[in-house]
């Protein structure tokens, strides 16, 4: 089973993006389940949302404590206490930011976590590029699907206009494949031999 | 068609399935997106005919269903928590005259303390108000429940409540196969009413009954829920010939076939009690579930078999008697009429507190060594308890428990895990 834990703030999709890799990773025939944080949810107040994904029926109705991948939708989150709680020790640490982990403060604490694993983009500047609106769960997903291969992007893509169909669904699904490549561009980097 | 959809949704495109020719709700806190995705599906002439009443309350939602089902309209309402107490006459006024009314719950907690959250309280407030009530453990049980809830309303003429778990269940997203209309067609036929408020042919229903003979009409009621009890098999049994799954029916048990601990609990936390008995067989225990769908009627005959061999019964409890402790406790006791040897009540889940693994593992343990207390509260904060009990012991005006209890765990409403 891979679990995931998305932490943004009301108004930023949240619910909506762990909806959308669930219905992602359905779209592969794999099982999946997607539930909020069941908070009475405001604009601005912090929530989270979970996914499940598994080759077998998932009957599991706990809130995930021990994710193998986080997705952070907001940077001023960082220093929540509770966020990295339970995360794998190979998990994956996706950070909705401009700026570098070192930049933001935590380079420090993820030191030690495995650099492949963990990285930041610029989702909500590819928000407003492509869709128009500071909303970065589609970027993100885009970028999720990079990171850990537990989703093809054609499935997120899929996903995405089936969440929000027309044109917004289509400039979401082009902000998200932007985020793809960011990703897939900064791990051949991180790749490529030192001269 | 299976899709990945949210629970709620998954109910509105059911029920709407099941051709409600009147839908009447309140749409506002406690409410689900059911009827919004109802209304909706009226509004675009998806479902038709069917007329969609917005009422002015809860007890006028179920007062306009009880007027739309005596006239022979096939009737649907959902509600929750404190929606259920505000409609608590007219529920027993729907039974009572022997209307089948389907009504959706999304459980949920009843204040005070305000809380949104789910738990059993509401459903379980109306258990003995005469309609059926039965517990979806996942989406696709909840939507599958609304057809055989038509079914069997319809041909008792009693109302039926199909009750899911409040966010865990119609907020989540899920895989559920959507039958088609030909199918549900094919299942449940028009509705026909016994009794018919006609202008042409005018009568009425709602007498007054005196000493003389309350006492059989209430007995009829409960004939009526004793004949469910043969019903609900055969409908399952049906259901699942036709559409090709086993969803309904008086309970379902898992591996409790001779084990000596044998869990029982209503609903969709039955998914996480059988991870953690998965967990423990693995590791050698004698333990098994049973998840009850059924809970009025109450299976009695069906409990009794599956409990047989349990040498101790651990039942999981998402609302609580004050004063006394289970609820379903009680029923499971009248049911094996004591010849289980030891009864555990474990409350948990109230007021959406999470139900982990961790803990169910942890008193299922307890409770196998006969070391669990006889009413045991999951993740109960006894510390925070004992210092609210010390400050009202040094104080006459010490507060409102509400207030002080979350100031002393310096917690942010609605904060979780």
């Amino acid at each position: 089973m891979f679990q995931v834990r998305i932490h943004g703030r009301g108004g930023q999709g949240v619910v909506s993006a762990a909806e959308i890799l669930s219905i992602a990773a359905f779209g592969e025939g794999k099982d999946a389940q997607a539930f909020p944080s069941f908070g009475s949810e405001r604009m601005g107040a912090p929530v989270t949302a979970f996914c499940r994904i598994d080759t077998r029926t998932i009957r599991l109705r706990e809130p995930i404590m021990t994710p193998n991948a986080l997705i952070i939708q907001d940077p001023t989150l960082l220093p929540q206490r509770g966020l990295f709680d339970g995360l794998a020790e190979d998990g994956y640490i996706l950070v909705n930011s401009s700026r570098s982990f070192a930049e933001l403060g935590v380079g420090e604490m993820l030191a030690k976590h495995p650099r492949e694993r963990q990285i930041t983009v610029p989702a909500t500047e590819l928000a407003l590029e492509h869709v128009g609106r500071p909303l970065p769960n589609a970027a993100l997903l885009g970028a999720f699907a990079a990171l850990t291969g537990e989703v093809k992007l054609e499935s997120v893509l899929k996903a995405i206009r089936e969440k929000f169909p027309g044109k917004v669904g289509d400039k979401n699904a082009t902000a998200a494949t932007h985020a793809y490549e960011f990703v897939m561009k900064a791990a051949e980097a991180a790749c490529a031999p030192t001269n | 068609m299976r899709q990945q959809i949210e629970g709620s949704r998954a109910v509105a495109q059911t029920v709407a399935l099941c051709r409600p020719e009147v839908i009447c709700a309140y749409p506002i806190t406690p409410q689900t997106h059911i009827v919004e995705g109802l209304g909706e599906l009226v509004k675009s002439g998806e479902l038709s005919p069917c007329e969609f009443i917005n009422v002015e309350s809860e007890f006028g939602a179920l007062s306009v269903a009880i007027g739309s089902s005596a006239a022979g309209a096939r009737t649907y309402t959902a509600t929750a928590s404190q929606g259920l107490l505000f409609m608590a006459e007219a529920v027993y006024n729907a039974s009572g005259l022997g209307l089948p009314i389907v009504m959706t719950i999304g459980n949920r907690a009843i204040g005070a303390p305000i809380n949104i959250w789910n738990d059993h309280s509401d459903s379980m407030s109306m258990r003995d108000a005469g309609w059926i009530q039965m517990h979806a453990e996942t989406n696709q049980e909840a939507a599958d429940l609304h057809i055989q809830a038509f079914r069997l309303a319809e041909e008792l003429s009693c109302p039926v409540m199909v009750c899911m778990d409040g966010f865990i269940l119609t907020h989540a997203y899920e895989s559920v196969d959507l039958p088609t209309q030909e199918q549900v067609d094919a299942y449940l036929p028009p509705f026909e009413p016994r009794q018919l408020l006609d202008p042409k042919h005018p009568m009425s229903i709602g007498a007054m009954v005196g000493p003389e003979a309350f006492t059989e009409v209430r007995y009829l009621s409960h004939h009526k829920q004793l004949r469910a009890l043969d019903r609900i098999p055969e409908l399952n049994r049906e259901f699942c010939a036709q559409f090709g799954r086993n969803s309904g029916g008086l309970l379902r048990t898992y591996h409790s076939e001779n084990a000596k601990t044998v869990v029982v609990a209503l609903g969709s936390v039955n998914g996480t009690i059988q991870e953690v008995i998965d967990q423990l067989r693995a590791e050698g225990h004698s333990i098994g579930s049973i998840s009850i769908c059924s809970y009025r009627p109450f299976p009695q005959a069906a409990v009794q078999e599956a409990l047989e061999s349990a040498e101790r019964v651990v039942v999981v409890e998402k609302s609580l008697a004050v004063g006394l402790g289970g609820i379903l406790t009680g029923d499971i006791q009248v049911a094996t009429a004591g010849s289980v040897n030891e009864l555990y009540t474990v409350i948990a889940g109230l007021g959406g507190r999470v139900i982990t693994q961790t803990s169910l593992r942890d008193v299922f343990l307890k409770a196998e060594a006969d070391e669990l207390e006889q009413v045991t509260f999951l993740d109960l904060n006894r510390a925070a308890i004992e210092r609210h009990l010390e400050r009202e012991s040094k104080q006459r005006l010490s507060g409102p428990a509400a207030e002080n209890i979350l100031r002393d765990i310096n917690s942010i409403a609605g904060r979780i895990g």
